[in-house]
């Protein structure tokens, strides 16, 4: 793997912020122009991710691409960037819907296009931001940028009646948890530092400290519960049906693909490999409540009467599926679970893009407005159908490869969840598949629905590049595990040699407080935690 | 003759400049008919420029000056740069204000400059009285400052509310000061230090020591002393109000600041547990509060209390990390409330009419980018990255999780999670909700206009690349310890 100059990363990172100073000087009336530059500066950015991918060395487990500059130097906070198979294909599935959101909201959005534009390309850059960074300090900063556009999205352009409520509650859900996440994360700046001698938010270096397993406890709690409301786990993803219904269609295309994904790779990056002890742990209760979200997402799913609203509820049935893939620990698992966190955004996007068509033609998301329109949207019936079955999980789409490799990863350590969770599936197929025959067949009963339009030729560039990779990974995974097969078996070993690492540190304390006949609380906590 | 070293007047050159700058514009005032505010304000930038300049040695000294009554070191120095920082952008965004309303009160700026200059004694005071009179000095002038309005009975409400109150701690202060006096002999604080590290502490310096944290919580506007803050910052002219909670605010934690650190370290097992639970009732109350408020002023009144917990903070975790955390702090406050304090300047246009949040509405349609302003300022003030802001916050949490305050910076976060609310309020109602009636037509001189760039200027600036700041308010505190 040669050693790449030119900084890459922060290239596709920031090039989205370059689309904003460009729009700036574009006129506010010529929407055209913005919408253009918007979508050019969207499409270089996704070649030059591409350019990463061909960089990219599929066979190393290491970070590559990596760019390191001293940032705060006397905190030992640096600019660093890098990415393993694991980020990989969120970095590109980001880059990728970019230039598609641009299409899709080209007729949606009419009003203050400008600021629209913007904050979407604002919102790039922290997502990116976020999936590329190595030094938490940094991660930080991204983590908390991408609020304010995704607040200002939800709160502008949203749905009236309620999106003012929709906008503040994702906010403060979001900040509860990350300002948390902060207290933690200096926290663990501190102990490692004091352990070490080196302060540093460099991640790489932060995860070889064996933290104490007391601290671990706090600290994972911590981030468990920034990263669980972000993705969102039950019972923290009530601000996720509102924020999704009220935004407008590309704000639920960016939350559902991209935004709930920084939680789950949050698990995976920070969460898991810096407390592993407490991770594993903590894995049989998050693995309930993983297995709680998957049912109970996909039967409230079942009982609702907007279609955007069900589409929302199977997010969190899908993101429990993800949580149970990764807190089983087992290569399959985590496999599957990155593969699921991509599945979900190319599906799930795809259908809030779908529901945003009717939506446009319609003004209205309610089931019982429909029914028959396949006769008069032929074109639109077979998009939807591919990703509805694409979210349902049939074999030979992508959707089947996660939950496959979800299950059977779990299944090998927790078989009663793997089992309840298989029906998790099986709920999945009757809300999709009841909600698609009633939209999509029967007789047309409601006038309107008579004269609605097929697909325009841009909308079916919208959701083409989605149904290329929708079969894709249905038909060939390979292309998209090779490549994160040595970063997850790495991961699990990393994860595996520091939990017995910081089970050594701990057991070499208790012994010399019971040599010197010493009492102290500390050894008493260690000891009833090394128990279990 | 009694020769005058001159490092005595270097040292206090930069207070000097200020009074003679005053002393030009009253003269002027006697003078100058049309145009008197800008007259006024122009003079007054000189004198600020100026004092910047006769500044700029302390920063290599660390000398006592007028028989130890004055202390000249990098501590000053960067106390003193924030406090012309306050004023130059003060008088800035003050020139619209007082010529919108048609008032030729060139009295205005002679306070401020006067009000300064009391700032720079209370910084660089080394002895207690020294930092009473500048106390006083910069009081005094605010006092009248907040009551200028003619014909506004709540600016004139203000001003009799704030000097009432303030007379009151004043006179705490000065008690506290006598009753150390009495228990050691001085009130210098080399003296002091040394008479509480070596003898025994007996009652009447605990007293004297609460008493004067007392006098400090109040201008510091600590809850349980922060009654008087809404009403006076709602009173007053929204440039003054900024000034009161940026200026006043950082005079009188340096000064809070250095008689702790220097004289009162070997009480602080006693004190420093008092500043926890004033931190921790500061920042609860003033967020909380603020939640509630439909008018910005006492909005921001209420925000700059809470800051006041935040700052506390760094002062509980009493190690160096916090005390230059402390410093940066107010250095990120400057340059935002300032800002904020500014935008509700021009939007309250002519006679404040409309300072309620609801006049906010559709403020981004109208004026595209004094919105986008106002939210960054909001933002740094929420502590979202990457503003001067979050790093402010960032290193005053770091310095008390440092020193095992875990569960005050946990009770700081989530408050701070609550602020966030109310700054988003604002935010909502200038981008997502429509007016009532059309928004009037603001407008902004090139005064401003400046003004505002260099605030939003420091505060994206030091957010993104706070390295040199944050060693220079380490550097700055380095005297102290």
């Amino acid at each position: 793997m040669e050693n790449v100059s030119f900084p890459l990363l922060s290239a596709i990172t920031f090039i989205p912020l370059l689309g904003v100073v460009i729009l700036l000087f574009i006129n506010r009336q010529s929407h055209e122009a913005l919408r253009w530059a918007a979508l050019v500066t969207m499409l270089v950015d996704f070649v030059v991710s591409l350019v990463a991918y061909a960089h990219f060395d599929s066979t190393s487990a290491a970070m590559q691409l990596i760019e390191n500059r001293p940032w705060v130097r006397d905190w030992g906070i640096s600019y660093k960037m890098g990415i393993d198979g694991i980020s990989l294909f969120l970095v590109l599935l980001t880059t990728l819907l970019g230039p598609l959101t641009i299409l899709a909201s080209w007729k949606d959005i009419q009003h203050r296009v400008k600021e629209f534009l913007v904050c979407l390309l604002f919102l790039q850059v922290g997502m990116i931001g976020v999936f590329v960074a190595l030094d938490l300090f940094l991660f930080y900063v991204f983590w908390e940028i991408m609020l304010i556009p995704m607040y200002l999205l939800i709160g502008v352009w949203g749905n009236p009646a309620r999106k003012l409520y929709a906008a503040i509650k994702f906010v403060l859900y979001t900040i509860v948890g990350s300002l948390l996440m902060l207290v933690a994360i200096l926290a663990l700046y501190f102990i490692a530092g004091k352990g070490t001698g080196v302060y540093t938010f460099d991640l790489l270096k932060l995860y070889e400290f064996p933290f104490p397993l007391q601290a671990q406890f706090w600290m994972f709690l911590a981030f468990f519960l920034a990263f669980a409301i972000k993705v969102p786990m039950f019972p923290f993803h009530t601000w996720l049906p509102d924020a999704h219904t009220e935004a407008p269609t590309v704000g639920s295309v960016v939350l559902a693909a991209v935004l709930l994904k920084m939680g789950t790779y949050g698990f995976i990056r920070y969460a898991i490999p810096l407390f592993p002890n407490a991770a594993m742990d903590a894995a049989w209760w998050v693995c309930l409540l993983a297995v709680i979200g998957i049912i109970y997402g996909a039967w409230v799913a079942m009982v609702q009467d907007d279609v955007k609203r069900l589409v929302a509820f199977s997010s969190v049935s899908h993101l429990g599926f993800v949580m149970l893939g990764m807190f089983a620990l087992t290569v399959q698992g985590l496999e599957g679970s990155i593969i699921q966190m991509i599945n979900h955004g190319l599906s799930t996007g795809a259908l809030f893009l779908i529901v945003g068509m009717i939506y446009e033609r319609r003004h209205t998301r309610m089931i019982a407005e429909f029914g028959g329109l396949s006769k008069v949207m032929p074109l639109f019936a077979v998009f939807f159908m591919i990703f509805t079955l694409s979210s349902v999980g049939l074999p030979g789409l992508n959707g089947f490869i996660g939950e496959f490799l979800i299950l059977l990863g779990a299944f090998k350590v927790y078989p009663v969840y793997a089992i309840i969770s298989a029906s998790g599936v099986i709920f999945a197929a009757v809300y999709m598949l009841w909600m698609f025959q009633r939209v999509m067949f029967g007789v047309i009963t409601n006038p309107k629905n008579r004269v609605l339009e097929d697909m325009s030729p841009r909308e079916v560039l919208v959701l083409m590049p989605l149904l290329v990779f929708v079969v894709w990974i249905g038909v060939y995974p390979n292309t998209f595990l090779k490549p994160m097969e040595p970063s997850v078996k790495n991961f699990i070993q990393q994860v595996e040699r520091k939990k017995a690492a910081v089970l050594n540190v701990e057991n070499a304390k208790k012994r010399s407080a019971v040599d010197t006949g010493g009492f102290s609380v500390t050894a008493l906590n260690t000891e009833s935690k090394s128990e279990r | 003759m009694i020769p005058v070293p001159e490092i005595n007047l270097g040292g206090i050159l930069p207070a000097v400049i200020l009074c003679l700058a005053g002393l030009v514009v009253m003269l002027a005032g006697l003078v100058v008919r049309k145009g008197i505010v800008t007259v006024s304000a122009v003079i007054s930038i000189a004198g600020v420029l100026l004092a910047v300049m006769a500044n700029s040695p302390l920063r290599v000294l660390n000398k006592t000056a007028f028989s130890g009554l004055i202390i000249l070191d990098a501590y000053s120095w960067f106390f003193n740069i924030l406090i012309l920082l306050a004023a130059g952008l003060t008088i800035l965004f003050s020139v619209r204000y007082f010529t919108d309303e048609g008032l030729p009160l060139y009295e205005y700026f002679v306070l401020l400059l006067f009000s300064s200059a009391g700032m720079m004694f209370m910084i660089s005071g080394n002895h207690i009285l020294t930092i009473f009179i500048g106390l006083e000095t910069l009081s005094i002038s605010i006092y009248v400052l907040a009551g200028i309005l003619p014909g506004s009975p709540k600016s004139r409400e203000a001003a009799l509310k704030y000097l009432l109150l303030g007379g009151f701690s004043s006179g705490i202060f000065l008690y506290g000061a006598a009753l150390l006096y009495g228990a050691a002999g001085s009130l210098s604080l080399p003296a002091l230090a040394k008479f509480l590290q070596t003898g025994p502490v007996g009652k009447m310096a605990m007293a004297g020591m609460g008493l004067l944290l007392v006098g400090f919580a109040f201008k510091v506007a600590a809850v349980p002393f922060h009654m008087w803050t809404p009403d006076v910052y709602e009173g007053a002219p929204s440039p003054l109000t900024g000034f009161m909670s940026v200026g006043v605010k950082a005079a009188a934690f340096a000064a809070f600041v250095r008689v702790f650190f220097e004289a009162m370290m070997p009480l602080q097992i006693n004190w420093v547990h008092i500043l926890w639970v004033l931190a921790v009732l500061t920042m609860v109350l003033g967020n909380l509060a603020a939640l509630v408020q439909d008018n910005i002023k006492r909005m921001l009144a209420y925000s700059s209390i809470a800051h006041a917990g935040y700052i506390l903070m760094g002062m509980v975790a009493a190690n160096e990390a916090g005390t230059s955390g402390v410093l940066y702090y107010l250095l990120a406050y400057t340059f935002t409330n300032l800002g904020a304090f500014g935008i509700v300047a021009i939007v309250g246009n002519k006679g404040e009419a409309n300072v309620q949040l609801d006049d906010y509405r559709g403020l981004a349609k109208a004026h595209p980018l004094l919105a986008l302003l106002m939210s960054i300022f909001l933002f740094s003030l929420a502590g979202i990255p990457p503003t001067a802001g979050f790093v402010g916050k960032f290193t005053i949490f770091a310095a008390a999780i440092n020193a095992g305050y875990i569960w005050l910076v946990v009770i700081g976060v989530l408050t701070s999670a609550a602020s966030v609310f109310y700054y988003f309020r604002v935010v909502m109602k200038m981008y997502m909700e429509v007016p009532e009636a059309a928004p009037a037509k603001l407008q902004f001189g090139a005064a401003m206009a400046l003004g505002l760039t260099i605030a939003v200027v420091g505060v994206m600036y030091i957010g993104i690349f706070p390295t040199t700041y944050l060693n220079l308010a380490v550097e700055s505190v380095k005297p102290l310890f």
